[in-house]
């Protein structure tokens, strides 16, 4: 038997009296764009949240490569190759465009002040910088480079928060709902770049309300309501399936 | 072009002009010039620090830190004034390091609370002990610099022409190296645990040794701005580090401004003119903390973003007018 790529399980998350993940369970595959969906409140951010290291579960695991990796530092999880985005357009705004991809090649090109000082570090800041327009490029954003980053409209800071995580060059790649702001027609060439991203090896965790995304994206599917695994399957069954539609119907929002 | 040659006559030019200015001056307005150039070492330091978000109220008794550590090395161990103040330098990023523990634990107000209640644990420990700190009166007739010839200038560091000189070339190196620290992606990350941290640390920051590594560099450079003070007035004492002399460090930055490297640096210029051509001739020296506060004031509700603000306002015009000649150059 192999080791899952990444576990979730018996992942819970109390604040006081209210139980916002509950046992939640769940795999994700190498290479897969794995979804997790569910009507808003129902846990997602807070899932993320805990897989990031951004908090710590109050119960359960979450295992990389076999590798317990729940309780770290949201810095030391960076460092073991899960990077994530967050739901809010949370970017160094004051900073230029590609100021920000070069904070996302921290780990690849550690800085070091003695070598910045007497001036070694010239072929780091030029990798760095090759690693960071990279990204840029990917998302289309090169153009942008020298622009502040809080001034561009807010399709391209979803793109530039993913520029970000891309520079990193992580094996998971957590995205709490990309598409938000994004047209119709930014939302087909986003899903065109995260295919491409799959196919270069990245694994990739999604949150996103857009349905016609989640289907047309998603190998597999994780749906949780209440804080609680409620299912998991290819889109096809998702889709149809009895629980997940009376969710959402008790919910905000409608499967498409 | 335009920026190459302004490299070229720019920084030999205020080099020039930096080395001619003590000739124009009177022996006190000397001693008021050596002042003001360890104080733009403490205050470029002070906006090191803050760099990452974090603003202390501890930094002068960091200086202090340098400043006594400096004259007990010369006095209690006999090292070599120039030795004694670069170990100095390193004792104040020491004693900053072993303050991060218990200090970015907090953030923010609470760090600002911290901070402040940590330098006056230290300035209390210099009063208690009268051995080896010399209790509130501190230390005096420590060992001044001692006199050497370069050939073309000999140093008489009883002259306040020769320390400011000596000062000039500490200090310009100081800021030359924080310069680099900024514009490389160690300073990067700086301003990125600044604007973000839950991103920074996203990407693989570890914020809090950031914060400590920006806490702990520009401790050490604000212990030789205190080294190159203590051996220059030749005594130290608690008092000379108290939250006054923060509250000074503060006005300087507030006012001039701490989004670019030399708001800072133009604040404590502009300030300690005014307080010495002002404010002394006229009479108002015991007033300055009053008229401080009230600059202090009128600076956040009239020029929010610092002297530097101006500056940056003028240089654009500048540059806008340029490129506007360039082209009708070019047509
Ligand atoms: N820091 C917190 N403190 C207290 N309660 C919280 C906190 N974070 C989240 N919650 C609560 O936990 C529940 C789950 O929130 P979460 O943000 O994970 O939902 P979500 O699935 O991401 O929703 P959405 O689709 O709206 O983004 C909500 O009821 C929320 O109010
Ligand atoms: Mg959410």
């Amino acid at each position: 038997m192999t080791v899952p790529f990444l576990e979730i399980s018996g992942l819970t998350k109390r604040f006081g009296g209210l139980t916002a993940v509950d046992g939640l369970g769940f795999k994700v595959e190498h290479g897969a764009i794995h979804g997790l969906i569910g009507p808003n409140g129902a846990g997602k951010t807070t899932t993320f949240n805990m897989i990031s290291g951004f908090y710590k579960p109050t119960a359960g695991q979450v295992r990389l490569r076999g590798e317990e990796i729940s309780g770290l530092k949201m810095y030391e999880v960076a460092r073991r190759g899960v990077v994530r985005t967050f739901q809010h357009s949370t970017l160094f705004a004051e900073l230029t465009v590609l100021e920000n991809a070069l904070v996302g090649t921290h780990m690849s090109f550690r800085p070091n002040v003695f070598a910045a000082i007497i001036g070694w570090d010239a072929e780091d800041r030029r990798g760095a910088r090759g690693r960071a327009e990279e990204a840029l490029d990917f998302f289309g954003l090169l153009g942008h480079a020298h622009e502040r980053a809080g001034d561009l409209p807010h399709g391209h800071q979803r793109a530039l928060g993913m520029a970000v995580a891309m520079a990193a060059h992580p094996d998971v790649m957590l995205l709490d709902e990309p598409f938000t702001g994004m047209n119709p027609e930014e939302t087909n060439r986003m899903m065109a770049l995260m295919f491409k991203l799959r196919d270069s090896g990245v694994t990739i965790l999604i949150v996103e309300h857009d349905m016609h995304a989640v289907m047309g994206l998603c190998d597999r599917i994780t749906v949780m309501n209440f804080g609680r695994f409620l299912t998991e399957g290819v889109p096809q069954e998702i889709r149809t399936h009895p629980d997940v539609i009376k969710a959402y119907l008790g919910g905000v929002r409608h499967v498409a | 072009m335009r920026n190459r040659a302004l490299h070229i006559i720019g920084w030999p030019a205020l080099a020039a002009a930096l080395i001619a200015l003590p000739y124009g001056l009177s022996f006190s307005q000397q001693e008021v010039l050596v002042f003001l150039t360890i104080n733009v070492l403490l205050v470029a330091s002070y906006r090191l620090l803050t760099l990452t978000g974090e603003w202390s109220l501890g930094h002068v008794v960091i200086m202090g830190v340098g400043a006594y550590a400096s004259a007990l090395y010369t006095k209690e161990l006999g090292i070599y004034v120039p030795i004694s103040m670069i170990l100095g330098a390193c004792t104040a990023a020491l004693v900053a390091m072993l303050l991060s523990f218990p200090l970015f634990r907090m953030k923010g107000f609470y760090f600002l609370i911290g901070s402040f209640a940590a330098g006056e644990i230290i300035r209390l420990l210099w009063k208690r002990f009268r051995d080896p700190f010399g209790g509130p009166k501190g230390i005096k007739k420590i060992d001044p610099m001692p006199d050497f010839d370069i050939g073309i200038y000999s140093f008489d560091f009883f002259e306040p022409i020769s320390y400011y000189y000596l000062a000039l070339v500490v200090v310009g190196i100081c800021l030359w190296i924080m310069w680099r620290i900024e514009r490389s992606p160690v300073g990067l990350t700086f301003h990125a645990v600044h604007w973000q941290d839950k991103l920074a640390e996203a990407a693989g920051v570890n914020v809090r040794a950031y914060r400590t590594l920006a806490f702990v560099i520009a401790s050490g450079f604000a212990g030789l701005s205190g080294a190159l003070l203590a051996h220059y007035i030749g005594t130290v004492n608690p008092n000379s580090f108290d939250i006054e002399m923060m509250v000074f460090v503060l006005t300087w930055a507030i006012v001039g401004g701490t989004a670019t490297f030399y708001g800072p640096i133009i604040g404590a210029i502009v300030l300690t003119i005014l307080n010495e051509v002002v404010l002394r001739e006229m009479g108002f020296e015991q007033m300055r903390p009053l008229i401080y506060g009230l600059l202090l004031i009128c600076s956040v509700l009239f020029l929010p973003k610092g002297l530097e603000s101006v500056v940056q306002k003028v240089l654009a015009r500048r540059n806008g007018s340029g490129a506007a000649a360039a082209g009708e150059e070019q047509a």
